[in-house]
């Protein structure tokens, strides 16, 4: 018996929905399994993970603080996978962010807020696209794969803020290998009051609000679409494929670079070694598990936000490893993967035949 | 079994896909050491037959026979195990492994891996047929000509008496098709093996085949002792008729004084295999050039080029008056020149709608202000869909369509733009009856109303029905240009076995 990939002819409105269930289920169940084994309760865990985060204004906030830089890299992965570019180096994108962000910052003293904010903003959104240009140029000309290329220069915008930080940026009173605070004018301005929430946040949502508008309505949108979806029939049809996949290519990293600017001006102030964790790469898991809509991303941004929240406080309470609420996350990226393909193919089991 | 039982006999086989018939009955036999040479167009059926008899494809109705038992093969280790072998176009070895390993692999029992008597196998072929491959080297740095005779190999290794060989030598270079006719003569003459030779290639056929079987649009139209005939007879045999009448039609007034918009001059592609050598040819406004050939002469690079795909090495393209040689598939369109590729698939946007893909190549005409224009793209919709007859609802995705439904979109999307010249490559490969006469009336149409149609096709039939003249290419070159009322089969017949007129 073997299992042969059927596209499905259509997809009733249910379908969807059931799968998305099942994912869930799935999840679940195995998590629940690896939580019993690592010695916690798992209905305690869930509840600390899931539902706690969300019955305090703390737990909320602190959530959807932490769910901001994933909805900046969410939608930049998005994008870059619309058009069939794998943009796997979101996390380098950003990391370069925060280096011009951070440069910025440290020089926006006596600048009113209304030019430091968007001047931050676009410092980094400029550096996380200059990061994005080599592997974007080598793939459009030479078609060189960039899944390599932008994965491998994750690491590589790492060491240049290790340098940095360890060289001319090293902190001025503390000597400690992270920088100065940036300058005043330059932080983003908190959005709602008494919580950590940031205008960062604002701008995310507006960014990715922009690309899902631009995606479904815009010509651009069409173009960026059918490029992603069939590159040798855009090109017959006279779209230019090369350039539409390295505008995209930079835009994606703009956005993953804005991110990064939105957590040195929202939350860090000054930059240092662990500015991000994963940020670009949960970004990944963002984008795929909203099956590449925009809107989804935002969704999915937030309960990621939440499990990040809630698998700490389930660890602390529960004495279960931290990194649980990162297994979640796995677990979940594989179920939602292995639904999407049920959604999309039937499986036919046919007797012995290649 | 008496000696004139057939090897191989395929009995009735009918395959279809949707409302399209693949193949109609058809009914082969294969006869103890023969070499079977399978011909037809592209589409005619000869790869969905052969994948029928190796198990790749379980036909719809008929059986099969092997040694005068009825056998049912439902896979390629079924085929295998009634010893069939099969060498596709595409090989299965893994590139990473040596010649040696691949061989011992496809033999391999759950936990033996025999690699001294894969070498032996190697051996053994390279004294009995000159089937010489390096055994320890590692696939990916063999030729395609090697990594063939490791297929071959295989096929033999695994004890195989019947032999399919998919268009071998469309992938090889003068040299290696003569070495491989060699081997495959040998493998007849030593071993008394049954070929089945898929070819374009007549001078190959007439050099090898004992017999020869034609197919045409999923029928047998002819099976025959092809010992003795000459290239020239093989190719009337394949597109039907040696007739020296002129083909009956109603030819549209010729229109020397016309304007020439179409001018390809002088254009070559220099390639090892499969360029282009000096082409040109004029057509003008409210003509439609055919341009027949056997599979493989030239006709897709001669597409590719004019379509912007393909770069011409010299040579010249002028659209109306103006050059547009090596120019983009979006300045080409610009231009005027609308295109039809000859693969249906790589043209549409499978998973967009309908809609989307109509406009697809005239994005600038729905957009406002940088916005799609649904309104006006519904509307334009609307009109295709009514006016090209498709059956499909706007927001459909075009991979969900039919073939010919398919086809009609593309089609509408071609002529909406009402371009001064039109590609149009195997427009009806692959379409059911009803389809096939209805795309060809719309390219008809199109030539009244003005288009300078290029029609490339396989299809003879297709050709003599709508083309006011002929275009024969043999081996990348223009071998001669006919007149709809000098056009007779027997002379294209001859100007496409590369017999000078």
């Amino acid at each position: 018996m073997k299992p042969r990939f059927v596209l499905r002819a259509e997809n009733p409105w249910w379908r969807g929905p059931l799968l998305a269930l099942l994912a869930a289920v799935v999840t679940f169940v195995v998590t629940a399994a690896l939580i019993r084994w690592s010695g916690g309760n798992p209905i305690a865990a869930f509840r600390y993970m899931f539902v706690n985060p969300l019955q305090s204004k703390f737990g909320l906030t602190e959530s959807i603080l932490s769910a901001t830089p994933l909805v900046f890299t969410g939608a930049a992965v998005a994008l870059a996978f619309r058009v069939g570019y794998w943009n796997i180096g979101a996390e380098g994108q950003l990391l370069a962010g925060t280096i011009g962000a951070t440069w910025f910052g440290l020089h926006a003293e006596g600048l009113s807020p209304v030019i430091a904010v968007p001047g931050i903003l676009l410092a980094g959104a400029t550096c996380g696209a200059a990061w994005a240009l080599v592997p974007a140029l080598l793939r459009a000309r030479l078609g060189i794969d960039e899944v390599v290329t932008t994965l491998l220069l994750n690491p590589v915008a790492l060491l240049v803020i290790t340098g940095l930080l360890n060289g001319s940026w090293r902190n001025s009173e503390t000597g400690f290998p992270d920088s100065d605070v940036i300058a005043e004018s330059a932080m983003m301005p908190v959005v709602w009051p008494d919580t950590r929430v940031h205008l960062g946040l604002v701008v995310g949502i507006v960014v990715t609000l922009g690309c899902w508008w631009f995606i479904g309505r815009m010509t651009g949108g069409l173009r960026l679409r059918a490029v992603g979806l069939a590159p040798g029939a855009a090109r017959i049809a006279g779209l230019q494929v090369e350039r539409t996949l390295l505008t995209t290519a930079l835009v994606s990293g703009g956005i993953a670079g804005m991110g990064g600017a939105s957590e040195i001006a929202g939350v860090a102030h000054q930059l240092t070694i662990g500015i991000s964790s994963g940020f670009g790469y949960t970004g990944v898991i963002v984008a795929t598990l909203a099956a590449l809509s925009f809107i989804g991303s935002l969704v999915v941004a937030l309960m990621l936000g939440i499990i990040n929240v809630g698998s700490f406080s389930a660890s602390r309470a529960l004495s279960i490893p931290s990194t649980m609420g990162e297994v979640v996350q796995s677990v979940l990226l594989i179920a939602v993967v292995a639904a999407l393909v049920i959604q999309k193919y039937r499986i036919v089991w046919k007797r012995g035949s290649a | 079994m008496s000696s004139s039982t057939p090897s191989v006999l395929l009995r009735e086989i009918r395959k279809a896909y949707g409302v399209t018939v693949a193949l109609d009955g058809v009914t082969l036999e294969l006869r103890p050491g023969e070499i079977h040479a399978l011909l037809g167009e592209n589409g005619a059926g000869k790869t969905t037959l052969m994948k029928t008899l190796f198990g790749l494809t379980q036909p719809d109705s008929g059986r099969i026979e092997v040694d005068g038992n009825a056998t049912v093969i439902k896979s390629p280790r079924d085929a295998r195990a009634a010893g069939i072998g099969m060498v596709t176009q595409h090989f299965s070895l893994v590139k990473t492994m040596t010649v040696a390993e691949n061989l011992a692999l496809s033999e391999a029992g759950l936990l033996r891996v025999d690699l001294a008597k894969a070498r032996r196998t190697a051996e053994d072929a390279a004294a009995r047929y000159g089937l010489e491959v390096p055994a320890d080297t590692v696939v990916a740095e063999l030729s395609v000509a090697l990594q063939q005779r490791v297929e071959i190999l295989k096929a033999l290794a695994a004890g195989c008496k019947y032999l399919i060989l998919d268009e071998p030598t469309a992938v090889l270079g003068p040299q290696d098709v003569d070495s491989l006719l060699g081997v495959i003569e040998r493998l007849r003459d030593r071993e008394s093996m049954s070929i089945v030779l898929i070819c374009h290639k007549m001078k190959e056929v007439e050099r090898v085949a004992d017999r020869v079987s034609v197919l045409r649009r999923g029928a047998l139209v002819a099976s025959t002792v092809a010992k003795g005939m000459t290239t020239k007879e093989l190719v009337t045999l394949m597109v039907g008729g040696d007739g020296a009448e002129p083909v009956a039609r109603a030819t549209a007034a010729v229109r020397e004084s016309a304007a020439v918009v179409l001018a390809v001059r002088g254009v070559s592609v220099e390639r090892a295999l499969g360029g282009l050598d000096d082409v040109s040819f004029e057509v003008r406004e409210g003509e439609i050039l055919g341009i027949a050939g056997v599979s493989g002469n030239g006709q897709s690079e001669l597409v590719y080029v004019l379509s912007g795909t393909l770069r011409a090495d010299s040579g010249n393209l002028e659209v109306a008056g103006s050059v547009v040689t090596n120019a983009t598939p979006s300045e080409l369109l610009a231009a005027g020149v609308g295109m039809l590729g000859e693969d249906r698939h790589a043209s549409a946007v499978h998973h967009l709608a309908v809609v989307e893909n109509l406009v697809l190549d005239q994005l600038e005409s729905v957009t406002r202000l940088g916005h799609l224009d649904r309104g006006a793209m519904a509307q334009r919709c609307e009109t295709a869909i009514k006016e090209f007859e498709i059956k499909a609802t706007p927001d459909q995705h075009l991979g969900t369509l039919s073939g010919g439904n398919m086809q009609k979109v593309l089609l509408a999307r071609l002529f909406g733009r009402s371009p001064r010249v039109a590609i149009v490559s195997q427009p009806t490969r692959g379409l059911d009856v009803v389809s096939t006469r209805y795309v060809r009336s719309l390219i008809a149409g199109a030539r009244d109303k003005g288009t300078a149609v290029v029609l490339v096709s396989e299809d003879l039939d297709e050709v003599l029905e709508l083309a006011d003249r002929v275009a024969v290419m043999y081996r990348g070159r223009i071998a001669g240009i006919l007149h709809a009322h000098e056009v007779t089969r027997g002379r294209l017949g001859e100007m496409m076995a590369g017999v000078s007129v």
